[in-house]
């Protein structure tokens, strides 16, 4: 029973970065906008999560420091593919790299030393309750609100949006930058309670991870978290496989949940009715006014 | 301020725009070496222009370019026709593994064929793992995107699992490393420092050039990139033309991973490339997705790995800074395009008069 209620506990908090940062690029996708730098605005929430925590001697402090880094990159992307109208997949590999970049310089006085972890209550911490929270928030927000309903209409017809007198470039802002809080949280969670420490690249392709789960849950807030919480328990199964000393090699277990997410993506994206009904129609393309 | 639709490109701002990101990139990199309490002049001369000073440096500035210039080239093919392969780093990854199999299980076979063999390979590997995200999207419509990002992940997994497992050298005092490469298991080299491959690149992003500039082929990807519909009645297959430019930019990828592991690197390890894949998407932007102009963007690149390590070595600046610019070139890169079919304007839009 102990040992069933710690694996519990293990694969949430294997499932919960996804799962926050996968719900903000299902807002931001929903608003047709295709943000690809999740990756750079979770390794920056991570560093600066991190960061706010050690400076600070607070782990709250760091959660909300995560959140503003994930946000000012959110913001950068915005203001070049929203306001220079540069194309959407180019910005967010740039997004993710100069993440990448940026982390590892600000975090290299912070390599080797330790980090202030999260308090928690059996193995649970603040942010898993408010994953869930967020997942019924999310979901009736997009299907229950007007401000949900405007920024379907902005994802699905920008031109049909903008004529009904919505203020197009404004709500996808809105959306990108909700992406950004929420993968800086996700990141920041990396660094405050999933290993309290910082490694260079520790987010380990979460961030893309999280973009395929988007994908895999047709933009369905219920299914990022069914999917999230799947996802988290084939990292942790490696890991339980490898401490049952199982004869397979470390890395070939390692590479389960990449592996996995190919196999997600080609079973779901192979289902094109599905697929179609769900997709917001503009994702990924830029909102010139005057056309 | 808002930005105004030309009525026509600007040919002008498509050559001024790369050198405008390029002198924004420079201000933020004095901006950031300001910030970090050091010099900027000295910074920026030890990082952009000492380097050019010495032969040595600049050698090892064409070396690292050819890895940048081969990648960059296919994926600036790639882009062009909005196949994004971003899985680069894997796609090399896999051509250093098969090239790399010629010399860990035949460790006595000596003859130019061995070299051949393995560059061959090389090619064959990157193509090999390529295919995976192309028959993927082709067949289930999967995106490429994510697909050939995880497959980097799976690879170098590969690769660590061989060199600490069964490639592991014997008399190699358990480093996770394979036997190191001699012989005809390397490139000749041309000067003390400058290998046969970078020739080779050269040849190769020139022919690639001629290749989209005045071929059918050529054509074929540039319509399919910019107008998928007129393609399609043109009768170009989209997913042959998504397998052409996968199986081009993998198999140029496993070509920089052959040249790498018999040269710089000079046996399987870990890790053998510095991130050259993911750097090869900001030399096929800066290029402007053209594979001439990929040739000086990959020196430009190369550069920028050179001068990190030297303001490491000089002014104990870490290196990180490397990518830290490169990213913030490849903002700027993206940024400045717009103003090729876009200009700015103050003022607010003047009526015409009837």
């Amino acid at each position: 029973m102990d040992l069933l209620l710690t694996l519990v506990s293990i694969i949430m908090t294997a499932a919960t970065p996804l799962l926050l940062a996968a719900l903000g690029e299902t807002v931001t996708e929903r608003a047709g906008v295709l943000n690809l730098g999740v990756e750079g605005m979770m390794i920056m929430g991570a560093v600066a999560g991190f960061a706010g925590a050690a400076l600070s001697g607070n782990p709250f402090v760091g959660v909300v420091t995560a959140i503003l880094a994930g946000m000012a990159m959110a913001l950068l992307f915005g203001f070049l593919t929203l306001t220079l109208l540069a194309n959407q997949v180019a910005t967010g590999l740039a997004l993710t790299l100069l993440g990448l970049g940026l982390s590892a310089l600000i975090g290299e006085s912070f390599v080797g030393q330790p980090g202030i972890k999260l308090p928690s209550w059996a193995g649970i911490d603040p942010l898993v309750p408010f994953s869930f929270a967020m997942v019924a928030a999310v979901s009736w927000f997009l299907f229950r609100s007007k401000g949900g309903l405007i920024v379907r209409a902005v994802g699905v017809s920008h031109a049909s949006a903008h004529a009904l007198g919505y203020n197009v470039v404004g709500v996808r802002y809105l959306a990108v930058l909700f992406g950004g809080a929420m993968a800086g949280l996700g990141g920041g969670y990396l660094s405050l309670f999933y290993t309290p420490q910082w490694v260079e690249n520790m987010s380990a392709g979460r961030g893309w991870i999280a973009l395929a789960l988007v994908v895999f849950a047709s933009w369905l807030p219920l299914r990022v978290l069914a999917g999230a919480y799947l996802f988290g328990t084939i990292s942790i199964l490696s890991f339980v496989l490898q401490a049952a000393g199982v004869g397979i090699p470390s890395q070939f277990l390692s590479s389960l949940p990449y592996l996995g997410t190919i196999l997600a993506l080609v079973v779901i994206s192979g289902n094109k009715a599905l697929t179609r009904r769900n997709t917001p129609a503009n994702l990924g393309q830029a909102f010139v006014p005057d056309r | 301020m808002r930005l105004e639709k030309r009525p026509e490109r600007s040919n002008a701002m498509a050559i001024a725009s790369p050198f405008i990101a390029f002198a924004l990139t420079i201000v933020t990199a004095a901006i950031i070496f300001t910030l970090r309490g050091n010099n900027p002049f000295a910074a920026l001369y030890v990082y952009f222009i000492e380097p050019l000073t010495a032969l040595w440096s600049i050698e090892q500035t064409l070396v690292k370019a050819s890895p940048l210039i081969l990648i960059g080239a296919g994926l600036s093919v790639a882009y062009r026709a909005n196949v994004w392969n971003i899985g680069a780093e894997g796609q090399l990854t896999a051509g250093a593994i098969l090239a790399g199999s010629v010399p860990v299980l035949f460790p006595q076979w000596q003859s130019p064929l061995a070299l051949l063999a393995m560059i061959i390979l090389g090619v064959i590997g990157g193509m090999l793992w390529a295919s995976i995200p192309a028959i993927l999207r082709n067949r289930f419509n999967a995106n490429e995107i994510l697909t050939s990002l995880m497959l980097v992940y799976v690879v170098q997994l590969l690769l660590d699992y061989l060199v600490r497992g069964p490639w592991r050298d014997p008399q190699g005092f358990n480093f996770p490393k394979t036997v190191s490469f001699s012989g005809w298991q390397t490139l000749p080299y041309l000067t003390s420092g400058i290998h046969a491959g970078v020739v080779i690149t050269v040849l190769i992003a020139l022919a690639l050039g001629l290749v989209m500039s005045r071929t059918l082929k050529g054509f074929e990807i540039a319509v399919t990139g910019q107008s998928p519909r007129a393609a399609r009645f043109a009768g170009f297959s989209e997913k042959s033309t998504v397998m052409f430019c996968f199986l081009l930019a993998g198999g140029l990828a496993g070509l920089a991973g052959a040249f790498e592991i018999s040269s710089v690197v000079g046996q399987l390890q870990p890790q053998i490339s510095p991130g050259y894949g993911f750097a090869a998407i900001i030399v096929a932007f800066l290029g402007r997705l053209n594979p001439i102009g990929v040739i000086f963007a990959g020196l430009l690149l190369a550069l920028s790995y050179i001068g990190g390590e030297a303001v490491q070595t000089a002014l104990q600046i870490p290196d990180k800074i490397t990518r830290v610019i490169q990213g913030i070139l490849l903002f700027y890169i993206l940024a400045c395009d717009t103003l090729i079919n876009y200009r700015i304007v103050t003022s607010s839009p003047v009526l015409q008069k009837a």
